[in-house]
């Protein structure tokens, strides 16, 4: 009873099985290399969002901070590495610390000002941000490209050995690399007292001041934690890609990532996963079948989740076995 | 200079606008101290609180812990310094077990809540104290079930027992058995009873049978200002306080 | 001096347009507490159909006008019915995702049906001609919006306080519960007042669409500044809105002649400056 090694229930493990779930991830991404040898450049897309999906988890899903404004720090961190790549050195990594470190950086500052505010005023000031970001890099076309987007990224090898190819071969690994161990890190952090005491915030702010935690501070780390976790992806992106245009700071991509957060049901790394590869898979077939209409599947699909899967699709099991327990 | 000298609130004035909510307060909670704060609705019995917690600040006047001015410090510095307090709803993380809740306040106290590494529960000797602190509550089966599944009495002894876990010199109790059935209420006052005894209590409470059982300093608070203070059996023989209590405005 | 008066005009007149859009948004927020993301798209819907009845039926604006907005009223009323109704309940998030997916929708509709075009409203030769006002001429067009605005504000005022559905409306917004413990049928009210914000966001989408031009995607471009109006005059104030309206109008106009380059930078750096000081509004109570 008074066993310190009883296993908690907030233990990630599936069917009580360590690693299984980080097996099934590893697999997955070896088979769908092998599946979809012509898709790399796409699969590497899912993967780059993958990673900003997550940063937002832990914003929103772990501290409860709702935004609409994630793509701030993406694209901050996408021009910073872009701009490194071009007028630094195009060695990928080093441009990948000078990407997370711009997005934390914004995260930072903004979050200050942002952290105080609740509700629809904190989720109208993080659209604001973002607003700003796009603004900045429209007007500061000597610097950015503007509106033609920054050119000009030429990558190095990665760490020296790995050369960029046309098929994305290296991207796709690399990528992958690069979620995975943000992805472990993240898991960590979730069962750490840090993780726990931003899910105590996120449940009861009153009662975390009342326990004598720094709320405000540690919702100013969590938003930075998650800042530059997205300058990471927004540098990812730019290095993949070499070219950074202004969409990076676009309204649809911090919708679109919460959508697929919410998807995949906020609070759960999984989820972020799972959201993020089901929307983007869907996005990308309806796409290509009606480049026109796809928005309109898009909604549809919000507005199902929204009415009949609130907590999303990594809380079906648990709704389902709560269902059969005869549970609410 | 630090001297237990506990808890000392002299000449505490709060003005909301041009309303005083509560005028020229001295009051003083030793170590050991069980004093029960009475008063009729809206006598300022919670903004009293508020105002010693550091919700809300004072107009005027000072608060001091051994000797150490407390004005300056925000909400989460005073419960560092040692004021705590539980809700008058009981204010818990529903959805974590009753373990997570008290570790929550554990490594708030211990400094270790942004160690973002190490899992939370691989500290030894914490989860020990845990153990130790369920079985003081007889909680020590409920440590594993989810807040929200268990009945409100054991609730509040959960956030009695998380307040707890800060190892506060001062704890404040705002209606501790509010909206607990009458058949559970003893649960609450043997917690109470049990409360260490270098502890200093202060009880805002509506229910005199528990009041009279628990407290040894009685305190009424009427429109902001203290009416009388004297030991359980002064303010029961205390004409003004019969009064109030039994013409009519007692809720 | 002429500047300023320019900058007054043209100021005032977006102002106009920007609380005629935002005002239906402020009371659903103050009354349902729902985040309606979906607002901007009943004034694309009424600019839309303006639009089609206009170029593709050859509709005189002045009938194309009012039949755009009762199209959005009439796509409001079922609206709020069928959907919103439910989400009155949800949290914040799930309303936020819940409009934007409704959003989605409006756009992708009338990108289907019109195209991704703009959607271009041709103004009346009466309204599309210009006077003159001494320092400067400019379109009638101007004038109208400012006198309509004034007008809408007015008859918004005498609705909420001198008939019964105003006073129904107060108390709703005071306190739900009661109200509808003392009968009032707050269900009537949540519709007749979400479809009046609806018709007067259509009218604002179609007088305004020479200054925020109508297409698919207008929802979305335009979200944050009708957001923004309703922040800083806080939710539910319907002066507020109007205050908050007037004064975002001046300052972006201002800051397009005075700054120009940098007038979105400046604007945006002003209202972030503001909400922080002022997290609740114009006339919030700070906490």
């Amino acid at each position: 009873m008074s066993d310190t090694t009883l296993t908690p229930k907030r233990t990630r493990t599936i069917a009580g099985i360590p690693f299984l779930g980080e097996a099934i991830l590893i697999a997955v991404v070896i088979g769908a290399y092998f599946l979809f040898p012509y898709n790399l450049a796409f699969l590497t897309r899912i993967l780059i969002m993958v990673l900003l999906v997550l940063s937002l988890d832990l914003v929103l899903g772990f501290a409860g901070i709702a935004t609409l404004g994630q793509a701030a720090m993406y694209g901050t961190g996408a021009y910073a590495a872009g701009l490194f790549a071009v007028h630094v050195t195009g060695a990928p990594l080093p441009g990948l610390v000078v990407g997370a470190v711009a997005g934390a950086a914004l995260a930072f500052l903004s979050g200050l000002v942002l952290m105080r505010a609740k509700g629809l005023t904190l989720i109208m000031l993080t659209i604001a941000v973002a607003s700003i970001c796009h603004e900045i890099a429209n007007k500061a076309r000597d610097v950015t490209g503007g509106a033609d987007g920054l050119r000009g990224i030429r990558m190095e090898p990665v760490a020296g050995l790995f050369e960029f190819d046309f098929i994305g071969k290296t991207a796709y690994w690399y990528v992958f690399v690069v979620v995975f161990v943000v992805f472990l890190l993240l898991k960590r952090l979730a069962n750490a007292p840090l993780g726990q005491s931003l899910r105590g915030i996120h449940e009861s702010p009153e009662r975390m001041a009342a326990i004598g935690a720094p709320v405000y501070r540690r919702l100013v780390l969590a938003y930075t934690l998650g800042g530059g976790i997205a300058g990471l992806a927004g540098a990812l992106a730019a290095q993949v890609t070499q070219l950074v245009s202004l969409e990076v700071y676009s309204f649809n991509l911090s919708a679109e990532a919460l959508i697929m957060l919410i998807l995949g049901g906020t609070g759960r790394l999984y989820g972020a996963i799972i959201g993020t590869v089901i929307f983007m898979t869907v996005h990308h077939v309806a796409a290509a079948a009606d480049p026109f209409n796809w928005l309109f599947l898009i909604g549809l699909m919000v507005l199902g989740v929204v009415f009949f899967l609130p907590k999303g699709l990594a809380h079906l099991p648990t709704a389902l076995t709560r269902l059969v327990r005869g549970r609410t | 200079m630090t001297q237990a000298t506990g808890l000392r609130v002299r000449g505490l004035n709060k003005n909301f606008g041009g309303l005083t909510v509560a005028q020229d307060i001295n009051l003083d909670l030793p170590p050991g101290a069980r004093t029960a704060l009475i008063g009729p609705n809206g006598a300022g019995k919670t903004t009293f609180s508020n105002l010693i917690t550091g919700i809300l600040t004072p107009s005027a006047g000072e608060i001091t812990l051994n000797g150490h001015d407390l004005r300056a410090l925000n909400e989460a510095q005073r419960v560092k310094a040692g004021v705590a307090k539980t809700f008058q709803i009981t204010t818990l993380f529903r959805d974590l077990t009753v373990r997570q809740n008290l570790r929550l306040a554990q490594q708030e106290r211990d400094g270790r809540a942004q160690s973002w590494f190490r899992r939370a529960d691989s500290w030894p000797e914490a989860e020990d104290e845990i153990d130790a602190q369920l079985a003081a509550f007889r909680l020590s089966d409920m440590g594993d079930k989810r807040v929200d599944d268990l009945a409100y009495g054991q609730q509040r002894l959960v956030e009695m027992a998380m307040t707890l876990m800060l190892k506060p010199r001062v704890l404040i109790l705002d209606e501790p058995a509010a909206g607990v059935p009458s058949s559970d209420s003893h649960l609450i006052t043997d917690a109470i009873e049990r409360l260490p005894d270098d502890l200093a209590v202060l009880i805002i409470e509506h229910d005199m049978k528990l009041v009279f059982q628990v407290a040894r300093s009685i305190v009424v608070l009427v429109n902001g200002a203290i009416l009388t203070q004297g030991t359980p059996d002064e303010i029961a023989a205390n004409q003004q306080v019969r009064d109030l209590y039994l013409g009519g405005h007692h809720d | 001096m002429s500047l300023f008066l320019n900058i007054l005009i043209d100021g005032i007149a977006y102002g106009m347009i920007l609380f005629m859009i935002s005002v239906g948004l402020s009371v659903t927020m103050g009354l349902m507490r729902v985040i309606n993301l979906a607002h901007g798209g009943f004034a694309l819907v009424g600019g839309a159909v303006a639009h089609w009845l206009i170029i593709a039926q050859g509709l005189s604006f002045w009938l194309a006008a009012p039949l755009g907005v009762a199209a959005a009223v009439a796509l409001a009323w079922p609206l709020e019915r069928l959907i919103y109704r439910r989400i009155y309940g949800f949290g914040d998030l799930q309303q936020v995702l819940a409009t934007i997916g409704l959003t989605f929708l409006m756009i992708a509709t009338v990108n289907r049906l019109l195209g991704s075009t703009l959607l271009a409203l041709p103004l009346p030769e009466l309204l599309a001609q210009s006077v003159d006002l001494g320092f400067r001429t400019l379109p009638l067009h101007r004038l109208v919006v400012i006198g309509v605005g004034l007008a809408v504000i007015a008859g918004l005022w005498l609705l909420i306080d001198r008939t019964r559905f105003g006073i129904r409306l107060r108390a709703a917004v005071d306190n739900r519960a009661t109200a509808s413990a003392i009968g009032i049928n707050t269900g009537l009210i949540y519709s007749a007042t979400f479809c009046l914000g609806a018709g007067l966001a259509a009218l604002g989408g179609i007088l305004g669409a020479e200054m925020l031009p109508i297409e698919a995607y207008y929802p979305l471009r335009y979200m944050v500044l009708f957001l923004i109006v309703v922040a800083v005059g806080g939710m539910g104030s319907i002066s507020g809105s109007f205050t908050a309206a007037l004064g975002l109008g001046i300052l972006d106009t201002a800051t397009r002649y005075l700054v120009p380059g940098f007038g979105t930078i400046f604007f945006y750096g002003c209202i972030i400056l503001f909400l922080a000081l002022r997290p609740n509004g114009l006339w919030g109570r700070t906490a």
